[in-house]
């Protein structure tokens, strides 16, 4: 999948999960504040990401995402291996 | 001290109607809210009959993260619960900054712990089941969910009592508010309606399998009856300390003056006459009423053989023979967690608009219902004092006693 596949789609499905306007969801913005997770959420934020990328971050994974870059970077890193 | 207790609040997401407007019609015209469900056949249900009640659309109301827990008994009761809280005048603010309790009758989450597994049957992993099953799993959905949604900061709990929890749930926050440890409580029942919830219940063979018009399943007396109807929904019952509601000029539909219980100690599904006869001799002595005092019976009375005869006779052994008796069933069906909380509701509005709602379908009494006064259709007849029953599996039993509200 290449990089801009990527974005396109994670906007989709994390707008779409989270209820927040896709326009918000820009490459150097804050993944935990833009979406608003709480500690629960992120358990949800696996499933679907796994639903919509077919990989499953874990806990470590997400320490260091701060950036939807940073997630991105991640997805493509995962899916290329 | 003790503290007089009054009911300030109520509301219902009923097969009879999706709020109180369209019960209240529903009530007088006699309509049933039965239908036939098809696919039940499919699923492998001996009776497709069954209350239903449409899947609400919390999305206007709750955000994400507020509905993510929810399952029908949290949702239904989130919509009865609405009703009630708007019609009492109680908002976030005022929850937020006093103290108000919930207890909440629900008995069962099937739909949602089927689905649960059946996630993980798929995914072999857990954490792909997501955040919110764990809530709607767990028999105290509707507690959980409604105390978050609501900032609930006095008791909370959640009563499980087969057939009778919703009644239960009333009664209990009754003797918390008169004993002076809570001011107000929100209490109800919440039943869901799905495959899941209600195919064992089938399998017993309780249910009607009248080949006939799904509004004539439900004839709970009725000499030719063969089973009740499973339904649900839910209600919702908000009661409070009479200076409480006096204070906050809030709208008072009746009195809870007395709050009889039983266990029978006997067989886990057959009913007991001496386990009934109790808790309406209870409810009677404790309210400190005659059976005179009476003025209509909310009848338990599902449609089953066994059942109906029995309260025909605890009715007629502690009420006498003139007590009109009516059962909302014949018209809801049996709306099981729910219909201790529902009857209430249907009851207060009968009250406080001097109408007995018709026990539809009872076209032949038997040798039992015979005994007492069943009414089988409309009926204007003003009502000061009411009696409601709800007998459950184990042999649990509530009988409530509500007045109209006098200074």
């Amino acid at each position: 999948m290449k990089r801009e596949d990527i974005i396109l789609t994670t906007k989709q499905f994390l707008s779409e999960e989270f209820e927040v306007d896709a326009a918000l969801i820009l490459p150097d913005n804050n993944l935990q504040q833009t979406l608003d997770l709480d500690s629960l959420d992120y358990v949800d934020l696996v499933v679907v990401i796994e639903e919509n990328l077919g990989i499953k971050p874990t806990a470590e994974d997400f320490k260091t995402i701060e950036t939807f870059n940073d997630f991105y970077d991640l997805v493509e890193q995962r899916l290329n291996a | 001290m003790e503290h007089r207790v009054v009911i300030t609040g109520i509301g219902a997401y009923s097969c009879l109607g999706e709020n109180l407007d369209t019960v209240l019609e529903s009530l007088r015209l006699g309509r049933s809210g039965v239908i036939y469900d098809e696919q039940r056949k499919d699923f492998g249900y001996r009776s497709c009959f069954t209350g239903m009640v449409a899947e609400p659309d919390l999305n206007p109301f709750l955000s994400r993260r507020q509905r993510i827990g929810m399952h029908q008994p949290a949702r239904f009761a989130f919509m009865s619960t609405k009703q009630a809280m708007e019609g009492s005048g109680l908002d976030a603010d005022f929850l937020d900054k006093t103290e108000t309790g919930i207890i909440f009758g629900n008995d069962s989450t099937a739909g949602a712990v089927v689905e649960t597994v059946d996630k993980v049957r798929a995914k072999k992993n857990t954490t792909l089941i997501g955040s919110g099953d764990i809530f709607q799993n767990m028999n105290s959905t509707v507690n959980m969910n409604l105390s978050t949604i609501y900032k609930l900061k006095g008791m909370n709990f959640t009563i499980s009592a087969a057939c009778s929890s919703g009644s239960h749930s009333i009664g209990m926050g009754y003797l918390l508010i008169k004993q002076g440890l809570q001011e107000r409580v929100v209490c109800g029942g919440a039943q869901e309606i799905n495959n899941y919830a209600m195919a064992s219940f089938d399998g017993l063979g309780a249910f009607s399998v009248r080949d006939a018009d799904p509004s004539m399943a439900s004839r709970p007396f009725d000499r030719d009856r063969d089973g009740l109807v499973p339904s649900g929904g839910a209600a919702t019952v908000i009661i409070e300390s009479l200076e409480s509601a006096l204070k906050r000029n809030a709208p008072i539909y009746g009195e809870i003056v007395g709050f009889g219980f039983s266990s029978n100690g006997d067989h886990i599904s057959n009913p007991n006459f001496d386990g009934q006869f109790r808790s309406l001799s209870m409810a009677l002595k404790q309210a400190d009423l005659t059976p005179n005092d009476i003025d209509y019976v909310n009848a338990h009375a599902t449609s089953t053989p066994i059942g109906d005869s029995t309260e025909a006779e605890a009715i007629f052994n502690v009420l006498g023979s003139k007590v009109p008796v009516s059962s909302t069933k014949s018209m809801t069906g049996h709306e099981c967690w729910m219909a201790g909380a529902s009857e209430v509701v249907y009851s207060l509005l009968m009250m406080n608009n001097d109408f007995i709602a018709p026990n539809i379908n009872f076209e032949n009494p038997d040798e039992h219902s015979e005994k007492i006064n069943i009414i089988p259709s409309y009926k204007e007849q003003n009502i000061d004092c009411f009696l409601s029953n709800s007998f459950g599996f184990g042999g649990t039993n509530s009988s409530l006693i509500i007045k109209k509200y006098k200074k």
